[in-house]
């Protein structure tokens, strides 16, 4: 008997339909516990989980740290600044030094695209992806289904539009990703410069102007300009991506249909979001965060169990 | 846990009329053990825990013209072989109204067997509050116990070997409300 999920979390590209479902409805019962006044199970009690982040992080690490805790897993955080990662230790060496210390899992965030997936084929540990450069963020994307599915019910069918730089944006592959495996029709909306070359072998409708893809769209996902991974020319200016993509209260109110917003954090306000919309009742983003503590919880919990072979080992069985 | 259910012929120990005659038994002793609904709360243990909690309120409000406070308790998180058991268990929900504290609580499940599901049931509600008292009512109670629990309200009592396996029914999780024994190969998979 294997996990239903496999070793590792990496991406939302290999996984089933059902593999998806079963990780957001298990994170249903897990939106209760960060209810209760004690906020804490013993599921994952002796648990140890790393938490390897090369990139900074906030929503991500503290959202990945309370799901740990409240599973009650022991954890450390690992940052690039402050290790022996700043002298020059390579990925491999630094979760070989933590393996040694007997660990569990490990969630890394690495601004190379890639670097999970490098990571799970050379340790024992279970890998979490927490955002690869630009290549996926499943946890992310997960919430983001799930906080859809509160509101819609099912996502079969769902209209959603991805907005803004699609090209450095890992949180929009793992949406393309998991929508689409989920029924639902997606589009992106944004400058051509950010947009990938190949976008159409996503299978994506692609807008060239927001009004039309708000027309079309039940929900947008706003994405962050990732000013910082930014080395070129791609935008004008600000000021103009604000005026020709930026997710603005009269925009909304220009819209026939209500629209639901959703957007992964952290915001530029008054670029691709005005702060009216932010902050407005289309909002989900807190939503998103409330529901990205549940996912990682389901997930962690999905990850971490199935170890048959412990009860063998219990009762004596020599198996191997 | 009713999912598996063996070729072997079951033998029903309860029908839905007998189950029905049962539980009323159970208000009836539940209501004396409280003296009235006065705090008391019923906590269904997920799954059929539940649905018989649910009928136990609605004799008691039948009864005494209020309503008992309800509750439904998940213990998956809290049990003691989370670390070896195969694929994850599938969680239910677990809604408990309010605080604890003070409350009358009377646990309710299907079948009483080892006692590890009423141990992390206990640990759990420890979680959510400090009642003035817990007590269990269970449908069958089959013996076997590993941990020192016993039942304060009790259905019915069966003897079987370890082989034997008792399935509740439900009408709504199973279509129908029965007690079967099943006598299984390999004996108990699931410790209820």
């Amino acid at each position: 008997m294997t996990n239903p999920l496999g070793k590792d979390l990496l991406a939302l590209e290999p996984l089933s339909a059902d593999q998806i479902r079963l990780i957001l409805d298990t994170a249903e019962p897990f939106k209760e516990i960060s209810e209760r006044a004690i906020k804490k199970v013993p599921a994952l009690r002796g648990s140890t989980i790393v938490n390897l982040f090369f990139e900074p992080s906030t929503r991500t690490r503290i959202s990945f740290e309370f799901a740990e805790k409240r599973l009650s897993a022991d954890t450390v955080n690992v940052t690039a600044s402050g290790s022996s990662v700043s002298k020059g230790e390579t990925l491999v060496d630094t979760a070989r030094n933590l393996e040694a210390m007997r660990i569990d899992m490990v969630v890394i965030r690495h601004g190379a695209s890639g670097a999970a997936a490098f990571l799970a084929n050379r340790i024992e540990s279970t890998v979490i992806n927490a955002g690869d450069g630009t290549h996926e963020h499943p946890t992310q994307g997960l919430l983001d289904l799930l906080t859809l599915r509160d509101h819609f019910g099912d996502l079969a069918g769902l209209r959603v539009c991805i907005c803004g730089d699609v090209l450095h944006s890992r949180v929009a592959r793992s949406n393309i990703w998991g929508l689409k495996k989920l029924g639902a029709e997606v589009a992106v909306c944004g400058p051509r410069s950010l947009l990938p070359n190949a976008i159409a072998e996503f299978g994506v409708t692609v807008f060239d102007r927001l009004d039309e893809a708000m027309e079309w769209a039940q929900a947008l996902n706003v994405l962050r300009l990732q000013l910082e991974r930014m080395t070129g020319g791609y935008i004008p200016s600000l000021r103009e991506y604000n005026r020709v993509f930026g997710v603005t209260r009269e925009r909304l109110d220009r819209a026939t249909h209500p629209l639901l917003i959703l957007h992964p954090g952290p915001m530029n306000r008054g670029v691709e979001i005005d702060s009216d919309v932010a902050d407005g009742p289309h909002s989900l983003i807190l939503n998103q965060v409330t529901n990205g503590v549940a996912i990682r919880m389901a997930v962690l919990y999905l990850l971490a169990g199935g170890k048959p072979e412990l009860a063998e080992a219990a009762k004596g069985a020599p198996e191997r | 846990m009713a999912a598996e259910r063996t070729p072997t012929q079951p033998a029903v120990l309860l029908d839905g009329r007998a189950i029905d005659r049962t539980l009323r038994r159970m208000a009836d002793a539940i209501l004396e053990l409280n003296d009235g609904t006065d705090g008391l709360l019923l906590v269904g243990i997920q799954r059929r825990g539940v649905q018989l909690a649910d009928r136990i309120a609605a004799i008691i409000t039948e009864r005494e013209g209020t309503a008992p406070r309800r509750g439904a308790l998940d213990i998956t998180l809290y049990r003691d072989d989370l670390q070896t058991v195969g694929p994850r268990p599938v969680l239910g929900p677990t809604d408990i109204p309010g605080n604890l504290d003070g409350a009358n609580v009377v646990i309710v499940d299907d079948v009483l067997y080892t006692g590890r599901t009423i141990r992390a049931a206990l640990d759990e509600l420890a979680d959510f509050g400090r009642p003035a008292r817990i007590a269990l009512a269970v449908l069958i109670d089959r013996g076997g116990r590993e941990l020192p629990i016993h039942a304060d309200v009790v259905g019915k009592r069966v003897d079987l070997t370890p082989t034997q396996r008792v399935d509740v029914l439900v009408q709504e999780v199973d279509g129908r409300d029965a007690v079967v024994v099943v006598t299984t190969e390999k004996g108990r998979e699931d410790p209820a």
